[in-house]
């Protein structure tokens, strides 16, 4: 038997190996940040700077949103830049920096310690994304194709590699006095490259690969996504200009509203495709992920309250500014995750249980290796949390903080057991 | 029928044994969903040629779906070599799935 292809086409896809760990890392960091959560659940009524939101924070925007990123986006990039990944070594260098990193990193947050140990886990964390980066690089000068959704994945991995650099200089910035103003003074352009720069800009370049493939839908539109990423950039070097050069000025409004028109047209992107889909039948993990669009556009709006009361009192407000970091880590790209990860690593597991076996029997569908059942129940509990979270912030009431922190907690435990449930999937014989 | 062959009798055997290859994603065997282009059988050196694609360059199942293809076709025509070409000219698109294969993915 022999088969002929154009070499470049058909590529082994990245081992399970590599993507595997960032998956399981990323699945106990949302546990351990909902146990974080719910253990001190008070920490929320505080101001927004406290030890112990710090150490939440970092968690789940790493250990959890970053990692499960990083692992999907190792498996995803051949798609999206039509060639193969440089490196696997590298991706596992980049796994062991970040494994290393976030921890040490979060521990000495939440005891407030910015001495040399924190410094030393904001290092690690650069040095991870500093070797994705390259991995990337590489990757995209070997396949020597480009497209809409590489610039988005490219340019994000930059965004990411600034946000993480400010982090490491905030740090430092603590003990040594490297800046003009401390280091809780730039929280805010931190947290929103980080956000916008990485998460948004990310998300759109891949959701808008993977939306219409999921959804089996014709619909496909490279100029609306450049208008988008055009939207996006811009806005972000304009808040960086901003910020550093003009604090307090209504001109806040303007890459705001560029972000709201980029996630409006991202919207209309994702209706396009639904309309205009083959597929019928939305699964729950696709429903998952559209929700999350919706909470996109919800946690914009929140920023433009707190930008409004920014740039009326020239002071952040808190409940908003907890509310947005809350919307966005929590609601945003929690539900993404939940959606994206049931949509991934069922066929990862499947792959590597029954590729041998292909051709040579009836194998499960890779719906099967987990429990939809389950998946459906930590959603609805999850939600209640969310809301009932989000009502606690609104009203600073701890009763209710302490019992949505249960909630998210026991999604948590729901989500952890259905994804070990696939990753220990043992091959059914046909 | 979308696919050329210069054998339709044996082909209609050669895409029966197909029809078993599902495409995991989707949930579509991969006959429906229009990945087979050409089915070749060149008797004079006993080479059964396959011409398919993939919906995208670069899918993940890619090896999974062409290894599938080969042991099938191998199972049911146990005297040909198969050779397959794998081609993304012209590039799969969701114009090339049958009609029972759309009734299919909404049942």
């Amino acid at each position: 038997m022999s088969i002929t292809v154009p070499q470049e086409e058909l590529v082994k896809p990245t081992a399970h190996r590599v993507i595997l760990p960032f998956y399981i890392y990323s699945a106990l960091s949302f546990l351990i940040a909902t146990s974080l959560l719910f253990f001190s659940s008070e920490s929320v009524t505080q101001h927004f700077f406290n030890p112990k939101l710090l150490a939440i924070t970092h968690t789940i925007a790493l250990g959890w949103g970053t990692m499960m990123i990083l692992g999907a986006s190792h498996l995803l990039v051949p798609v999206l830049i039509q060639g193969k990944l440089y490196s696997t070594a590298l991706a596992y260098t980049s796994f062991v920096f970040a494994a290393s990193g976030i921890p040490i990193l979060a521990y000495h947050f939440y005891y407030f310690d910015f001495g040399r140990m924190t410094q030393l886990g904001a290092l690690l964390i650069n040095a991870a994304v500093m070797v994705y980066v390259i991995n990337l690089a590489m990757s995209m000068i070997k396949s020597k194709k480009e497209n809409v959704h590489a610039a988005f994945i490219f340019t994000a991995a930059l965004w990411l590699l600034i946000t993480t650099m400010l982090g490491l200089l905030l740090v430092c910035n603590f003990v040594d006095p490297l800046l003009p103003q401390n280091s809780t003074y730039y929280l805010s352009l931190h947290a929103n490259i980080g956000i916008v720069g990485w998460f948004l800009l990310l998300i759109i370049g891949v959701g808008s690969r993977l939306i219409p493939m999921f959804l089996v839908s014709k619909y496909s539109n490279a100029s609306l996504l450049w208008v988008i990423y055009a939207l996006i950039n811009f806005s972000l070097l304009l808040f960086f200009f901003l910020f550093l050069y003009w604090p307090f000025s209504t001109w806040y409004f303007i890459p705001v509203a560029a972000i709201f028109v980029a996630i409006f047209l991202f919207m209309f992107y994702c209706y396009q495709c639904f309309k205009s889909r083959i597929r019928k039948k939305i699964d729950e993990q696709l429903k998952s992920s559209l929700l999350s669009v919706l909470l996109m556009g919800i946690s914009i709006l929140v920023l433009i309250t707190l930008i409004a009361g920014y740039t009326l009192s020239h002071a952040t407000n808190t409940v908003f500014a907890l509310l947005y970091g809350f919307v966005v880590f929590f609601g945003w790209l929690t539900v993404l995750i939940f959606g994206m990860t049931f949509k991934t690593l069922p066929f990862i597991i499947w792959d590597k249980v029954y590729q041998v076996q292909s051709g040579k029997g009836t194998t499960p569908n890779p719906k099967s290796l987990f429990s939809s059942r389950i998946f459906t129940m930590m959603v609805l509990v999850y939600l209640s949390g969310f809301l009932m979270f989000a009502i606690g912030i609104f009203f600073a009431s701890n009763t209710l903080l302490k019992i949505a922190s249960f909630f998210l907690l026991v999604s948590a435990l729901l989500y952890n057991w259905n994804v070990f449930k696939t990753i220990l999937h043992k091959k059914i014989k046909p | 029928m979308n696919e050329t062959t210069n054998d339709p009798i044996r082909c209609d055997r050669a895409l029966n044994a197909l029809e078993e290859i599902i495409d995991p994603e989707i949930g579509l065997n991969i006959v429906d969903l229009g990945l087979i282009y050409e089915l070749d059988f060149d008797d004079a050196n006993s080479i059964l040629k396959v011409v398919m694609t993939l919906t995208t360059p670069h899918c993940p199942m890619g090896e999974s779906i062409t290894g599938s293809v080969k042991t099938v076709l191998k199972n049911h025509f146990p005297e040909m070599e198969i050779f397959l070409e794998l081609t993304f000219f012209p590039p799969w698109n969701l114009e090339k799935i049958s009609d029972e294969g759309r009734e299919f993915i909404n049942q």
